[in-house]
């Protein structure tokens, strides 16, 4: 009996030994070991770094099959430092469809961290993964840790104070799985916002293109202004980028808004839909005492602005991600509104 | 004996759905992760049972899982506190199928209390919700709030405070709303754009405007009809609009008891009303201008039946009410129809008409006069109207 014990712990210190011997050796190849294809298609991984999507987790480095992109217009989430990635299983490419949402392959994931200075240097905050599965799109969000090292799984959200780029002190939320789908919900399906072709590079397209991970350059791409430029880009295209990107997941039908009858994409034309001499719905308190959406030329007497100028929860909109004034994008949306002729 | 326990098995196995699971969750301070772990993670035909206690939440929640019962301890047992609400448009958001919510309440939400959006077949039992300080511009819109549903079924709920509709259905089809109190809103009960609708057994008491039937432009359902209101007692409807200038609601007098504006083939029958001041009855066209080429503004098929009046307008919110009720007799007779569209009421129904003859140009060609109206054709249609019979029967577990 004391033998077989010893036996079994010699074993035990062996496969040790050994598994360290490997470990050592074989590091380098560890790190780039390829992106937990299973991970992305099933289960809930507890944390971020099960999907193995970074080199450099704390660092924000990518491994070479997980690439980066920005959007022109981005949302606003109170000012946060977003970084974007996007991973196609090896030999699979996105389909162009026009300017909206390519058709992305089955096994995709879009990765999105946000992050925040802290003391001179970047603090990882959450970071939120959209796996297309088998069965449908996937939201789940991920909290960093102190240490910044690893996520974890934050399925019903979490709040934690933060100072924003203004200097602001906020209670940030990380949403729920639910919020998950508040915005990315459409027609009962979790589907992405961000990269759609319009709101996409030429320059990135192309090098997806030439990569093989789209099939080919999207008509109608790249139409929305770059934000850093609004000021030299058109006044109508960038307030309509602006809502398409901030309003439009929950204000379209079929999304979260639907019942407000109120639809800000981009493609919408017609203007009692985006607004103009439309009264409000459901809008409580949040009408702020005026009769329309939007009034052409007084952007002082329309609902759209009065929501976007509150950080008052009720009447603050957008209702999710948003705890202080997007005062840049105020500023447009409401010269939009000013020059439009009444 | 064998025979009975067995019959008690199959019984109890028929009962509980496959692998049903009961969360329980108590307040405390992690309530707020707690109650949302369990929201997500339910499975179809699980319970959530929310121990009595004062939940302090600080986000809304939310529930996206089909078929799932969240219950509590009794609508003054189990008590959802968002006084310190930080972010959400509503309370608690239900975007899932077949739910039901029961005896729990609701205190402050910032914004409203239960939505449920696009959420067929839900039943809402004995749910409370109040915003404590009474009437007050920036109390949330709406107290009860289905919408884009099929299916809607609120019974025996309680609704204080809100500052647009205590019980509001909007663009849905298949709907009772009954048992229930609305106290103290700018528009008790509320059903709007809506179809087959039944509003019976209700008190609405100390509201703007009591039980409110609008049919509205410019929204994705619209052709709102096939609605009762029976056997509602409607007093005292006498409390100040504190609507936030802007919504449809803020135009509602102070003083109107039932209220019907657009809408086809509606009746309104064997309530009790007293102490509307303005109208205990009223029945118009859309008041504003529209472009909505879909929309019907007038009123069709309106039936008035036998009703219990205790008094008509004697204190009416009208431009030129002096006038009116010196003209009238001191005061105005229970029903008021702005003369657009149809509208029937039985025989001896005491009513005046503003005599209009176009929609949406304000009352400036109004001619008063008493109210000739025909009477009602055969019987009303009662067909379709009113909540699956599916949600009643599980109010019984």
């Amino acid at each position: 009996m004391n033998y077989a014990a010893a036996l079994l712990g010699a074993a035990s210190l062996a496969l040790a030994g050994s598994f360290v011997a490997r470990a050592e050796v074989f590091l380098p190849l560890s790190v780039i070991e390829p992106v937990n294809d299973e991970a992305i298609a099933q289960g809930m991984p507890r944390l971020l770094s099960h999907y193995r999507f970074f080199r450099d987790a704390s660092a924000q480095i990518p491994v070479d099959s997980v690439t980066p992109y920005r959007l022109n217009t981005p949302l606003y989430s109170d000012g946060a430092e977003k970084l974007r990635f996007v991973y196609l299983p090896e030999g699979t490419a996105m389909a162009a469809q026009g300017e909206g949402l390519p058709d992305f392959p089955v096994g995709t994931a879009l990765i999105k961290t946000f992050a925040f200075e802290q003391d001179g240097k970047r603090r990882l905050i959450e970071t939120r993964v959209l796996l297309h599965r088998a069965d449908g799109w996937l939201a789940l969000p991920y909290m960093w840790n102190e240490e910044q090292t690893d996520a974890r799984l934050a399925i019903a959200g979490a709040r934690l104070d933060l100072t924003t780029p203004k200097g602001e002190a906020i209670s940030y939320r990380i949403p729920n799985k639910n919020q998950c789908k508040e915005c990315h919900g459409l027609d009962g399906e979790v589907v992405p916002i961000g990269p759609k072709a319009r709101n996409l590079s030429h320059d990135w397209l192309d090098e997806m293109v030439a990569a093989r991970h789209l099939d080919a350059l999207p008509q109608d791409a790249d139409q929305f202004p770059v934000w850093e430029q609004r000021e030299s880009a058109n006044l109508t295209a960038a307030a309509r980028a602006y809502l398409d990107v901030n309003c439009a997941h929950c204000h379209r039908p079929g999304a979260t808004a639907s019942n407000s009858g109120l639809d800000l994409r981009w493609e919408q034309q017609s203007p009692e839909a985006l607004g103009i001499g439309k009264r409000p719905v459901a809008a409580g308190r949040g009408a702020g005492g005026h009769l329309f959406d939007i009034v052409p030329g007084s952007p002082d007497s329309s609902i759209l602005t009065y929501r976007m100028a509150s950080p008052e929860p009720g009447v603050a909109m957008p209702e999710l991600g948003k705890s202080t004034v997007d005062e840049e994008g105020l500023a447009i949306v409401r010269r939009w509104i000013e020059e439009m002729a009444p | 004996m064998t025979i009975k326990l067995s019959i008690a098995a199959a019984l109890l196995a028929s009962a509980a759905p496959a692998f049903a699971a009961t969360h329980n969750v108590a307040p405390g301070e992690n309530a707020q992760q707690e109650l949302q772990e369990a929201l997500i993670l339910a499975e179809p035909g699980d319970e959530i049972v929310l121990a009595a206690g004062r939940y302090t939440l600080t986000d809304g929640i939310s529930l996206d899982v089909d078929g799932v019962t969240v219950r509590g301890a009794g609508m003054d047992g189990t008590v959802l506190d968002f006084t310190a609400q930080a972010d959400a448009g509503e309370g608690f958001l239900i975007t899932s199928d077949n739910v039901t919510v029961r005896d729990f309440a609701l205190e402050n939400p910032k914004g409203d209390g239960i939505k449920s959006k696009g959420a067929d077949n839900i039943v809402y039992h004995r749910i409370r919700v109040t915003w404590t300080r009474g009437p007050h511009p920036e109390n949330g819109a709406y107290g009860i709030y289905p919408v884009e549903s099929t299916g809607v079924l609120v019974d025996g709920v309680k609704v204080t405070g809100a500052s647009d509709a205590g019980i509001y259905v909007g663009q849905s089809n298949g709907i009772t709303v009954r048992n229930s109190i609305a106290e103290a809103n700018v528009a008790g009960i509320e059903i709007e754009n809506s179809r087959n609708a039944l509003v019976e057994h209700n008190i609405a008491t100390r509201n703007t405007g009591g039980i409110l039937v609008f049919d509205l432009p410019d929204l994705p359902v619209m052709g709102g009809g096939n609605v009762i209101v029976a056997n509602n007692l409607v007093v005292a409807n006498d409390t100040p609009n504190f609507a936030p200038p802007g919504n449809i609601v803020a135009g509602v007098r102070r003083g109107t008891g039932i209220m019907v504006m657009a809408n086809d083939h509606v009746l309104i029958e064997d309530n009790i009303l007293s102490g509307n001041p303005t109208a205990p009855v009223m029945v118009i066209a859309y008041t504003q201008s529209f472009e909505d080429e879909r929309y019907n503004p007038l009123p069709r098929e309106v039936v008035v039946g036998e009703n219990i009046y205790n008094g008509g307008g004697y204190d009416p919110q009208l431009e030129g009410a002096e006038m009116l009720l010196e003209a009238f007799g001191g005061e105005l007779p229970p029903v008021l129809w702005d003369g657009l569209g149809s509208l029937a009421a039985v025989e001896g129904t005491a009513g005046w008409s503003l005599n209009l003859t176009e929609a949406g140009v304000g009352l400036d060609s109004a001619q008063p006069g008493p109210l000739a109206a025909a009477t009602p054709s055969g019987e009303f249609d009662r067909g379709g109207i009113g909540a699956p019979a599916e949600l009643v029967a599980r109010l019984g577990g």
